[in-house]
């Protein structure tokens, strides 16, 4: 009578304990697919900023055509790129690039320059850029707090069988750990 | 830096159940010197409860109005709204609201009872004397007082160090007067009774050592949050070029108040500035720690 009750408590226990431990990690997940949406969001948000910052700077300096053509074509392979942080990190240094020499070029144009339309969207643009930024380091800390959490003791074997995977980390190409070129 | 969090949050729960035990003693000293223990006990529950609960849901809009604190229009303080902005992306946090306060003196504090519904207020001062780095770190340090869920503990201890004081003037002035069914036991009757003697100490010294603890939780708390807040912007000079700024800075915050104290990112109030060296009186019922200990824990990183 009295083990039977030691038995019921003991899986008892253990149940509350794996429950608890699967949660946990459930929530980390989606924190992790939460924040690379984050990503997502912000990196669409600078998508949607390039056509008008095409137009607005076409009207000053129209036969800057590489330039353009370079921002235009690298807004478009970001838009048609995967969604594996390895892809996706290389079409945005690509679109980062590119929008750094068409804002380096806009330099010997005072009258672009001066136009309040450009102004706004070079500010948007450059906050927007942080925000990438912030919102990838937190997928990383997500990231890490995830791996970490499926690969501790206990925790690793209700990984295991609930088959967990570890996630990848995003990383920066070496494209954007050195600053781009710009070419006068 | 994962171990100091996780020390702090340690030294926070066991700093909430002393003030737990505080409350119950002050109960049971109160019941003793009424001649029954059980009723006082309850007595103390029952007002800590309806002090903590009214505090859990009114406490954000009570510190900002006291502070004299306005919401921060969006276009005119839209350097602001974007740094806030971008740093939750970091932590991860919903936006607070974000409100100013019209105040010369550099200064900064965060509310709420949760991350959903909390804010944080900054004065004009800190605004026009802080650049970009440095506004980030002072944000990333009251953003972090929201995740580390700060400003609740916070709320509580204040809503518990008032109970205690509450309870022991109460039932101190009741003994002054010794109207009602006060307790003989201090009387001649029975003035061997050493339950009645600890009591009455005991409720002379309880609202120091809640006020103690107060500062202790306070202390803590400030420490872990200039840590998490470097973890949000990876760039500790940051936060540190803004507290060299705090340090230097010798305007009182006019906005601030005792009650509030706490609550901001530098102390508020002269008489206990940072920088000089303090004794082991003003040690225990500082708020905060001295921002040159702040900086150098900092530098380590």
């Amino acid at each position: 009578m009295n083990s039977t009750l030691v038995i019921i408590v003991v899986v008892v226990v253990l149940a509350l304990l794996i429950g608890g431990a699967y949660n946990s990690l459930i929530r980390r997940r989606n924190e992790v697919d939460n924040a690379w949406s984050q990503i997502d969001v912000q990196l669409k948000r600078r998508l949607d900023l390039i056509p008008n910052l095409v137009e607005t700077v076409k009207g000053y300096a129209a036969h800057e055509k590489t330039a353009l053509e370079a921002v235009i074509s690298a807004r478009n392979s970001a838009m048609a790129a995967s969604s594996d942080p390895h892809a996706q990190a290389a079409a945005d240094n690509a679109v980062t690039g590119a929008l750094r020499q068409l804002f380096a070029l806009s330099e010997a144009y005072p009258d672009l320059k001066a136009n309040q339309g450009f102004v706004s969207l070079q500010e948007e643009l450059a906050n927007t850029e942080s925000r990438i930024a912030y919102a990838r380091q937190f997928y990383g800390d997500a990231v890490e707090a995830y791996n970490t959490a499926i690969q501790k003791f206990p925790t690793v074997f209700i990984a295991r069988s609930f088959s967990f995977t570890e996630r990848e980390f995003f990383e920066a190409e070496d494209a954007a750990r050195v600053a781009p070129e710009v070419k006068f | 830096m994962n171990d100091l969090i996780s020390a702090n949050k340690r030294r926070t729960v066991l700093l909430m159940i002393g003030f737990v035990v505080v409350v119950l003693l002050v109960g049971v000293a109160v019941g003793s010197l009424l001649g029954n223990g059980v009723t006082g006990t309850i007595i103390a529950l029952v007002i800590s409860a309806v002090m903590a609960v009214t505090s859990y849901w009114k406490s954000d809009s009570i510190a900002l109005a006291v502070s004299r604190a306005v919401p921060a229009d969006e276009t005119e303080f839209r350097r602001l709204h974007n740094l806030v902005e971008g740093l939750c992306i970091a932590g991860g946090l919903p936006k607070p609201r974000v409100y100013v306060i019209h105040d010369e003196a550099p200064n900064a504090f965060a509310t709420g009872r949760n991350p959903k519904h909390a804010a944080i207020a900054i004065t004009t001062g800190l605004l026009a004397t802080m650049n970009r780095v440095e506004l980030e770190g002072v944000v990333a340090h009251e953003l972090s007082h929201i995740k580390n869920y700060d400003i609740l503990v916070s709320t509580l201890a204040v809503t518990l160090v008032g109970t205690v004081a509450l309870i022991t003037d109460i039932t101190l002035r009741m003994m002054w007067w010794n109207g009602g069914r006060v307790s003989r036991s201090g009387d001649r009757g029975d003035r061997g009774n050493p339950l009645a003697i600890i009591g009455f100490v005991l409720l002379l010294v309880s609202p120091l050592i809640a006020r103690a603890m107060q500062a202790a939780v306070s202390r803590r708390r400030e420490t872990l949050a200039d840590v998490s807040a470097v973890r949000m912007t990876r760039y500790p000079p940051g936060l540190i070029s803004a507290l060299e700024k705090l340090q230097a800075d010798r305007t009182e915050t006019a906005s601030a108040s005792m009650a509030t104290a706490h609550m901001w990112i530098e102390q508020p109030l002269s008489g206990v500035k940072d920088g000089g060296r303090l004794g082991m009186w003003h040690k225990l019922f500082n708020t905060h720690p001295p921002l040159s200990e702040r900086i150098a824990l900092l530098r380590e990183m």
